[in-house]
């Protein structure tokens, strides 16, 4: 019977048009109903946690047998960003599907038929993802500061305190350089519209180049190294700071030159590419 | 145009040309669609038709020529679900996402709100599988979920790219009288088939296409009349002699049995005229239509681009 009567279209009061704010609200509720989101959030926050936890338990125990420059290797900013290490890839993989998610299903399409101007969605994903990134990894660098903190503190080992010098901007810096590089890993998405060239690219660019620089004489390296995408976002977090390696605040800027450059890039190809 | 009569065009195409690398799928289309009428897209598969539709939504660019909808590119609607509604044919679902959040997510673009979102999916009937994710979805589901997005805004225009594929019996008449009701409304609708048949049940209008080219833009009667060259069948005892009284340079008789002719070229009255003039006795005479999908194939037979190739 209902199948006989003509379905009727109930009228729409209110009409509204796009504006950036509704693209964000519209970013959040794609972002949060997926089952991959949690799962790669649950993971960069057990990764962030546990690791310098581990990391922290071991090095607690070997102590005794450790010999003096063993000990002055060892120190409690390293244990407690160890995590960071890890869920990047997590946030770099979560980052690049933010795009690529929507490229592979074809819901790209329906995305842009409702934002046809297209960087209202760009920018709307940058900020929800950057938001919600920063907003769990801050507690999650604060907890793997404390909870490393606290098992080394049984031993009486390695203290240190967030009032001390630099030590704060380094735990705050981790959170922000994970947050930064799924950023940088969405812009890459963005170009290149494919979950494993997207990861298979970033993975290149922060894992792959930075070993081979070795084959290049020691003054060349010193020369490049710190200018490099992974050194100069290290920086960001890095307690100490050599002759060969830029400020936190110079490592910021150019690890945001090259995310600002990626996010061009994706920008100009998402308004002129087909979809 | 002008005058009271004035129908505002919802969907205009000029010299609308698209290529792909070396590869033009469409092809000079110059087209209007009115609203309040259900317009057919017809042609074969390949033929350019999610293309064009494509190309009315901005979603590819065109090559050259220009299409507008409400009197402006799509792209530069400002709220652009209220003034048209599209189903495209690929599938455009996050597969790990259900269908009520990615209805809710389209919406809010908008600021269309949650009650919205839910009498959509009870108007599809998706409403015991709102909360499953998408990929699990059928054919069928798939597309009633894509009937909701085109119908969030409430929109004037709507564009559908084969909406019944995938859809069972139930789901098809469905959709039809959907279209019929959105057509009554005022609204304009523009559906696009590779099934004649479909657009026979449908459609007011017919725009036609093959290879990237208008073929035909007319009525669907019309179309049937123009593309068939109306065949009017004749039985009679004294078939012989009306065949010799009936025979000129246009109109061409055969026949395949005897006592029954079959006559192109000219109407069933010039031959029941004929026949009362000089006395023959008819025993039939029936104007013998070309069915819609044969008027189809007869009309796009050379511009089917993949041809099985008969054996000769």
């Amino acid at each position: 019977m209902s199948s006989v009567a003509a379905p009727v279209v109930p009228r729409l009061e209110h009409t509204g048009r796009v504006t950036q704010l509704r693209v964000i609200l519209s970013e959040w509720t794609k972002l949060h109903s997926l089952r991959s989101t949690r799962w790669s959030l649950f993971a960069a926050i057990v990764l962030t946690i546990g690791l310098p936890a581990i990391f922290a338990a071991v090095t607690s125990s070997h102590w005794g047998h450790m010999g003096p420059r063993e000990r002055a290797d060892r120190h409690p900013l390293d244990i407690a960003l160890a995590g960071v290490n890890l869920s990047q890839l997590a946030i770099g993989v979560l980052g690049v599907l933010v795009i690529t998610g929507e490229y592979s299903t074809g819901m790209i399409r329906a995305s842009f038929t409702a934002v046809p101007k297209r960087l209202p969605v760009l920018w709307a994903k940058i900020v929800v993802f950057g938001v919600v990134a920063f907003l769990l990894m801050l507690p999650s660098v604060l907890a793997a500061f404390w909870a490393s903190q606290a098992i080394l503190s049984k031993h009486d080992i390695l203290q240190t305190s967030l009032s001390d010098p630099g030590v704060l901007r380094s735990v705050v810096g981790g959170a922000a350089y994970a947050m930064l590089f799924g950023i940088f890993c969405l812009a890459l998405g963005a170009i290149v519209r494919n979950t494993a060239g997207g990861i298979a690219t970033f993975v290149g660019v922060f894992f792959v180049i930075p070993p081979l620089l070795n084959v290049f004489p020691v003054s060349w390296q010193n020369a490049i190294n710190p200018w490099i995408p992974n050194s100069a976002g290290r920086s960001i977090f890095q307690l100490t700071h050599g002759p060969h390696s830029l400020s936190p605040a110079g490592g910021l800027a150019i690890f945001l030159a090259y995310i600002a450059v990626a996010v061009a890039i994706a920008a100009v190809l998402l308004v002129r590419r087909d979809t | 145009m002008g005058g009271a009569a004035t129908v505002r065009n919802v969907i205009e195409a000029r010299a609308l040309m698209k290529d792909y690398g070396d590869k033009r799928a469409v092809d000079g289309l110059t087209f209007t669609v009115k609203p309040g009428h259900v317009t057919g897209f017809l042609g074969p598969n390949g033929s350019g038709k999610s293309t064009t539709m494509r190309l009315i939504l901005g979603l590819d660019r065109a090559t050259s020529g220009d299409v507008t909808v409400n009197g402006k590119h799509y792209r530069d609607h400002k709220a652009p679900f209220h003034e048209v509604g599209a189903l495209l044919e690929a599938r455009s679902v996050h597969t790990g996402r259900s269908a009520y959040y990615h209805l809710l997510a389209l919406a809010q673009t908008h600021g269309i709100g949650r009650k919205r979102v839910a009498e959509l999916i009870d108007l599809v009937g998706l409403h015991d599988v709102a909360r499953k994710r998408a990929g699990q979805f059928s054919l069928g589901m798939g597309q009633r979920l894509g009937i909701a997005t085109a119908l969030l805004g409430d929109p004037q225009t709507l564009l559908l790219d084969e909406p019944v594929n995938g859809l069972d019996p139930e789901g098809i008449h469905w959709i039809r009288n959907l279209l019929k009701s959105l057509a009554a409304d005022g609204r304009a609708v523009f559906v696009s088939s590779h099934l004649m048949s479909e657009m026979a049940q449908t459609a007011d209008h017919l725009i036609v296409i093959g290879r990237g080219k208008l073929i035909a833009d007319t009525s669907v009667e019309e179309f049937v009349r123009r593309a068939s060259g109306a065949v009017v069948r004749v039985r009679s005892p004294q078939a012989d002699r009306l065949r010799h009284l009936i025979a000129g340079p246009a109109i061409t008789v055969t026949s395949e049995e005897p006592g029954v002719l079959e006559v192109a070229g000219v109407t069933s009255e010039k031959v029941g005229e004929i026949a009362a003039a000089n006395g023959i006795v008819l025993h039939e005479l029936t104007l013998l239509q070309a069915s819609l999908e044969e008027a189809f194939m007869e009309l796009t037979r050379d511009d089917v681009e993949f041809k099985a190739a008969t054996a000769a």
